[in-house]
């Protein structure tokens, strides 16, 4: 009954969130994608921490040196690869899209699978990204085969 | 009679030499934009769009034939060099390009116009018009120089006994085990300052140098993009972009608003030998003071071996200084001559608090030493205030020069654009 009721209110929430953007489009409440405020608010505090110094406030990410999130292959595309980004960090003489970028992002794998999911939900749901969110099982999982 | 004519003479006389007068203060027409290029500047000044490259321009040069050439970070159609040539009003246009790779350091001293890739040096003869005779066989002076995925880049100068003075950047942040890693610990000795993170000096006439060949002239600093070598006391200068992360990587003992204003930019006067004590301290230009890096057993407050360098002016944290120039010329106020411009890129690492730099300072000096509090010379290169806190600039300045005439020309490495500032007050 309380998780129906959790539920329900974040429901609300998002669709409160949603329908303060879209107006009177009710509708657009069923494209609310699987991840909850609760997610994005953590996810938003995992950001603020440990991303945003490189990525910026709006992941657009600093010309030549740090990639830009929105919209990105590496941020919409395979979540096994995002995650790999995350917990093995990223300094690989790679185009991103086209760019290359010249700081080195470090691993991030002090962050518990919970943490992981919960930003990388954040990211891929923030700066105009839309994509389905990441959960905690699916990171442990990464993790579990991750070798060094 | 006799009087009336001398009155004429004279009267002629007068109008044409005030008329040439006014044609040399104007330089032959170079005249300013009408909202001086979008930029800020002290009052009496002008400036104008020279060119738009669209390419990433660095560091540049400009000859008394009013040929500009431009490195850029990465070639364009296949050109590093791009060549152009001005009009009488002061608009450049495209001549030529050359060099297949790319490159931060330019710079021509006697006969010669010297340029770097990320692991060279090379130079190239210069006709008596200061135009490069051969541009597809350039002399390779140095070779196999490291360069890492940051501070890749190779600023150069020379000073006036055919030495080269070439940066090689550490490229590390703060020679952490885990670079950039939260709580990451310093690795001992550091190892990378061996072969980076300092000033080599070469021999500038020398072919196909490398480590065996220079002298490691200065360490312990970070990265090096602005260097001039100091005329009036025959000193190299250099600017240091301090390190970073203080926060992401040591949240314990730095805030975010610590962690955005430290450590300082430092100028440097450097002197065969010397050690400015990067990766063990960094500056702290509030409590002026050279304090122990937190990799190294810092802890925000402990005070670092006296044996390392004092840096000759400290600027706030993070607004990357990528051009440094001693005004010689004979356009701008005296008090501007000997003094030093600096061209300060704007910051990344000072978010979330709002970003900083996107101007070029001015930087009084007496007697070759500083002398003075700097001041913002040139501002909203960002296009508005907004714009610079955000990181969005529009325009980003990096490259200095001066032109025969005085005039100080500005590099911008987003949109490619050639600024030229001049003085317009009769
Ligand atoms: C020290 C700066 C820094 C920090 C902190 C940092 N990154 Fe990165 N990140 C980078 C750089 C630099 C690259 C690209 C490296 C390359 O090109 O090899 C990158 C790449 C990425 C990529 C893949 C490329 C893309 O643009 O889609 C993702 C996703 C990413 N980072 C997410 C994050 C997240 C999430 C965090 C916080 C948990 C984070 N980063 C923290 C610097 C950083």
């Amino acid at each position: 009954m309380k998780r129906i009721l959790t539920i329900i209110v974040l429901l609300t929430m998002g669709g409160l969130q949603l329908s303060a953007q879209t107006k009177n489009k009710a509708k657009a409440v069923t494209k609310v994608t699987k991840v909850s405020a609760a997610v994005m608010a953590n996810g938003n505090k995992i950001y603020g921490q440990y991303c945003l110094s490189c990525h910026m406030a709006d992941g657009g990410g600093v010309q030549n040196m740090n990639p830009p999130l929105n919209g990105t292959s590496y941020v919409l595309g395979d979540k096994t690869r995002l995650i790999k980004v995350i917990l093995n960090g990223f300094s690989q003489n790679v185009d991103i899209d086209g760019e290359s970028y010249t700081n080195v992002m470090a691993p991030h794998n002090f962050l518990k699978d919970q943490e992981i999911a919960d930003v990388l939900s954040y990211i891929r749901n923030s700066f105009g990204n839309k994509a389905s969110g990441i959960s905690a099982l699916e990171v442990k999982a990464v993790r579990a085969k991750n070798k060094k | 009679m006799n009087r009336n004519l001398l009155k004429y003479v004279l009267a002629a006389t007068l109008i044409t030499s005030v008329a040439s007068f006014y044609a040399l203060k104007s330089d032959k027409g170079v005249k300013a934009d009408p909202d001086n290029a979008g930029l800020k500047l002290p009052e009496g000044f002008g400036a104008l769009k020279v060119a738009e490259t669209g390419a990433k321009a660095r560091h540049l040069v400009v000859t008394p034939q009013g040929d500009i050439y431009v490195k850029l970070a990465k070639p364009k159609e296949g050109k590093g060099i791009l060549q152009l040539h001005e009009n009488s009003d002061g608009k450049a246009q495209l001549t030529g390009g050359f060099g297949n790779y790319g490159g931060t350091g330019i710079y021509l001293k006697d006969g010669y116009l010297y340029a770097s890739s990320n692991q060279e040096v090379f130079r190239y003869k210069l006709n008596d018009q200061n135009v490069v005779l051969s541009p597809d066989q350039p002399e390779k002076i140095v070779t196999g120089l490291k360069m890492g995925r940051q501070h890749e880049t190779k600023s150069l100068v020379l000073d006036n006994d055919g030495n080269l003075y070439v940066n090689i950047g550490a490229y590390s942040n703060s020679c952490q085990v885990q670079d950039r890693g939260y709580q990451s610990p310093g690795m001992p000795g550091c190892p990378i300052l061996d072969s980076a993170g300092g000033i080599w000096q070469f021999k500038a006439n020398k072919l196909s140098q490398s480590y065996g060949d220079g002298i490691r002239y200065a360490t312990g600093l970070r990265n090096v993009v602005g260097l001039d070598w100091n005329q009036q006391n025959n000193q190299l200068f250099v600017m240091q972009h301090g390190r970073d992360n203080l926060n992401s990587s040591w949240p314990a003992l730095y805030d975010v608003k610590e962690s955005a204003e430290l450590p300082a930019e430092c100028l440097y006067a450097l002197k065969k030998g010397d050690n400015a004590g990067w990766p063990y301290l960094y500056y702290d230009q509030i409590q002026h003071k050279k304090i122990v890096a937190p990799e190294y057993g810092g802890d925000k407050k402990k005070e670092a071996d006296t044996k390392y360098l004092d840096p000759a002016v400290a600027y706030p944290g993070h607004m990357a200084p990528n051009g440094l120039l001693f005004y010689t010329g004979k356009m701008f106020p005296e008090k501007y001559k000997n003094g030093a411009f600096i061209a300060f890129h704007g910051s990344w690492n000072r978010a979330p608090e709002p970003q900083k730099g996107y101007f070029v300072v001015f930087q009084p000096f007496k007697d070759g030493k500083p002398s003075g509090d700097w001041e913002i010379f040139a501002d909203n290169f960002s296009g508005t205030p907004e714009k610079a806190a955000a990181g969005r600039a529009d325009h980003r300045p990096c490259g200095l020069a001066q032109g025969a005439d005085g005039s100080l020309y500005v590099t911008d490495d987003s949109k490619g654009t050639i600024y030229r500032i001049i003085y317009t007050k009769k």
